[in-house]
């Protein structure tokens, strides 16, 4: 087989990245234009940047959207991990099969469902809306990612460790933290970074289930754009962008470099 | 390996006259009574009732899925008996959970703590039970000096070797000095030459240290290496219970038989039975067999000759007294193995025996080769009756 790149792997991988990221790099210049047209290329500024700053609106629901991301990742990586234990420690137990199911529903289920039912329980129970429910309907979408990443570090978790360290006198819940947490945190923290990713940019679910006082910058940005675009949404965008690329990157290299590791380990045992 | 040390003196001595198994006065320090294991139908462990004594090496051996390591386990208190009892030095332990039992067990895989190294893994049951700090550092000091492991005490597992690691699997069940310590194939990972060294080094450890090994293993070898006793298990039961040496020449069943070692099982109908002898005919020779042994059967009774391949002797040319205990055939294979050769006799019936010989001289005029005529013999004393 001929390896290097022919033109046609270049062009497909040219067209691919273009398809993909013309428009986000369009947005990302645009955010340094000096002009207020959107669309008319007037010299590079950073104008916008610092117009944020003024906008208090903005600032608003961007501190609204990272605390809602931060506590509702935390909420759901506890959540998420304690199911993902549920799920793969204790082999048979009563719905079991009905509970893995429901831990994976969200995955693929539609966000205007989730968040149309998440919004018909709160009027049910009389629940105010705002900030806790927007809470509430992210810890609820984002907990099941943070399960399916957990488990599929669990599955290859050698539970010997924890027999090794009960027979040793460790009880089972200090043997948890100190055995099996350290070594499965690096799936730990990806699994947090996945879930604070996904509130970070969640539209669809937060407008169902939000009120008065509650407004993420998602939808600050969507309900301005809609009046028209400014060069301060692209700032703002270009600012998420960068967010959410470092978290994503961060993530990648805290799993990939655990897995090297075990990697590195599994190889000397077998060269022994 | 270090330079050899000198042997302690009473080694010898204890080892020569160590049977407390005999001894009825004797108290046993784990005893099984009627033992049952079932997960769902599955029975692993079938009703079981064995004692094993204070300093013994015992082993439990048997092909993979007999048993032997949930016997094991619940004894670590990984497993709860389904019936029966457990009992450590008088004392039911059923229901203590593992982290309170004074038993320790080393595991297969060795399960040592990927992100601590050496010196973490070995202090760490000494931690747990709230040992001052300064007596934590001399055990671990002792322990890594034990087992040879002083350089590598800042190592975290994945920088050690395989022997090395099994090392520190075995400093660290150690360390907390239990009443029992438990070796789950300790030595399966290791290459042939380490673990055969490894085995000794098993044995004179044990010896030091005073204390009771219980090990799980399907290598008969290694069984038959360092126990004192073997039990050898099969679909949950115990099949027999004896040190090596009797498991060996005296195998209660053909089960026994054929699994330890190679044998040859010919079957057989009592002739005549007399004091301590009894003879025997077979479809398979033309000739009576005898053998120095009498279970008190009667003639017409069925039993089978157990008799090991180096018990047989070999020869081409016919023995003096062809009147009993010798097979004709012919050399169907040899397999040449340097210290001994096995040759694998047809008999004239069809079946084939097997019989292995020494290679004692370098030189041999006339060696024996494939197809050559062959008397095979053996002394009455040389076969173990079977009935079961």
């Amino acid at each position: 087989m001929r390896k290097g790149l022919t033109w046609f792997n270049v062009t497909s991988i040219a067209l691919g990245f273009a398809f993909l990221y013309i428009p986000i790099l369009i947005l990302v210049i645009y955010s340094f234009n000096a002009s207020r047209l959107v669309t008319v290329w007037a010299g590079f500024s950073t104008q916008w940047y610092w117009a944020l700053l003024e906008n208090d609106q903005l600032i608003d629901a961007a501190w609204v959207t990272l605390r809602i991301a931060f506590f509702s990742s935390l909420v759901a990586t506890v959540l998420g991990t304690m199911a993902a234990l549920a799920l793969t420690r204790y082999g048979r137990f009563w719905g079991r099969s009905l509970f893995s199911g429901m831990i994976y529903a969200p995955l693929v289920m539609p966000e205007v469902i989730t968040g149309l039912s998440l919004l018909l329980l709160f009027v049910a129970v009389n629940f105010d809306r705002g900030f806790w429910t927007v809470l509430l309907a992210h810890i609820t979408f984002t907990m099941c990612f943070v399960a399916v990443v957990v488990q599929s570090r669990l599955v290859t978790f050698d539970r010997a460790l924890e027999e090794a360290a009960l027979d040793l006198g460790c009880p089972p819940f200090k043997t948890f933290f100190t055995i099996t947490l350290p070594l499965i945190l690096p799936a730990v923290v990806s699994g947090f970074m996945l879930a604070f990713t996904l509130s970070l940019d969640d539209l669809v679910i937060a407008s169902f289930t939000t009120g008065p006082g509650a407004t993420t910058l998602p939808m600050r940005i969507y309900s301005q754009v809609r009046l028209g675009v400014t060069p301060e949404i692209n700032a703002v965008c270009t600012i998420l962008i960068a967010i959410v690329t470092v978290v994503v990157i961060v993530a990648s290299i805290v799993t990939k470099r655990a897995e090297n590791l075990r990697q590195a380990e599994e190889r000397a045992a077998l060269q022994g | 390996m270090a330079a050899e040390k000198p042997r302690n003196q009473t080694i010898g001595a204890v080892r020569r006259t160590f049977q407390p198994w005999a001894d009825p006065d004797k108290k046993p320090l784990i005893r099984f009574e009627n033992v049952v294991k079932r997960f769902g139908d599955f029975t692993a462990v079938d009703n079981v009732s064995l004692d094993i004594y204070e300093r013994e090496f015992f082993a439990l051996l048997g092909p993979s899925g007999c048993g032997k390591t949930t016997l094991m386990r619940m004894l670590a208190g990984f497993e709860e008996p389904t019936e029966g009892r457990l009992t450590l030095a008088g004392e039911d332990i059923s229901g203590i959970p593992p982290y309170r039992r004074p038993v320790n067990m080393m595991f297969q895989s060795y399960a040592l703590f990927p992100h601590m190294n050496v010196l973490d893994n070995i202090a760490f049951g000494l931690k747990q039970d709230k040992m001052p700090k300064a007596d934590i550092a001399a055990r671990v000091e002792e322990m890594l000096k034990l087992t040879k492991l002083e350089k590598f005490a800042k190592r975290k597992p994945h920088q050690l070797s395989g022997g090395q690691r099994q090392r520190v699997a075995l400093a660290r069940s150690l360390a907390k000095r239990p009443k029992v310590l438990l070796l789950d194939e300790p030595l399966g990972a290791l290459d042939k030459k380490l673990r055969e060294e490894t085995q000794f080094e098993l044995m004179d450890l044990q010896m030091d240290l005073g204390m009771t090994f219980l090990i799980v293993t399907h290598d008969q070898e290694e069984a038959m290496t360092v126990a004192d006793r073997i039990a050898v298990m099969n679909h949950g039961v115990l099949m027999q219970v004896a040190p090596p040496a009797v498991i060996y020449e005296q195998p209660a069943t053909r089960y026994v038989a054929d699994f330890i070692g190679e044998v040859n099982l010919v079957e057989g109908k009592v002739i005549s039975a007399s004091g301590d002898e009894t003879r025997l005919s077979s479809p398979i020779t033309p000739h009576p067999l005898r053998v120095s042994q009498s279970l008190g059967l009667k003639p017409g009774e069925e039993a089978c000759i157990a008799i090991r391949p180096e018990k047989l002797r070999i020869s081409l040319d016919e023995p003096a007294d062809t009147s009993e205990n010798c097979f004709r055939g012919e050399i169907w294979d040899i397999g040449y193995l340097g210290d001994l050769s096995i040759y694998h006799v047809e008999l004239e019936c069809g079946q084939r025996i097997k019989v292995s010989q020494p290679n004692l001289s370098r030189v041999v005029q006339r060696p024996i080769t494939w197809d050559d005529k062959v008397w095979v013999t053996f002394a009455p004393h040389a076969g173990v009756m079977l009935t079961r």
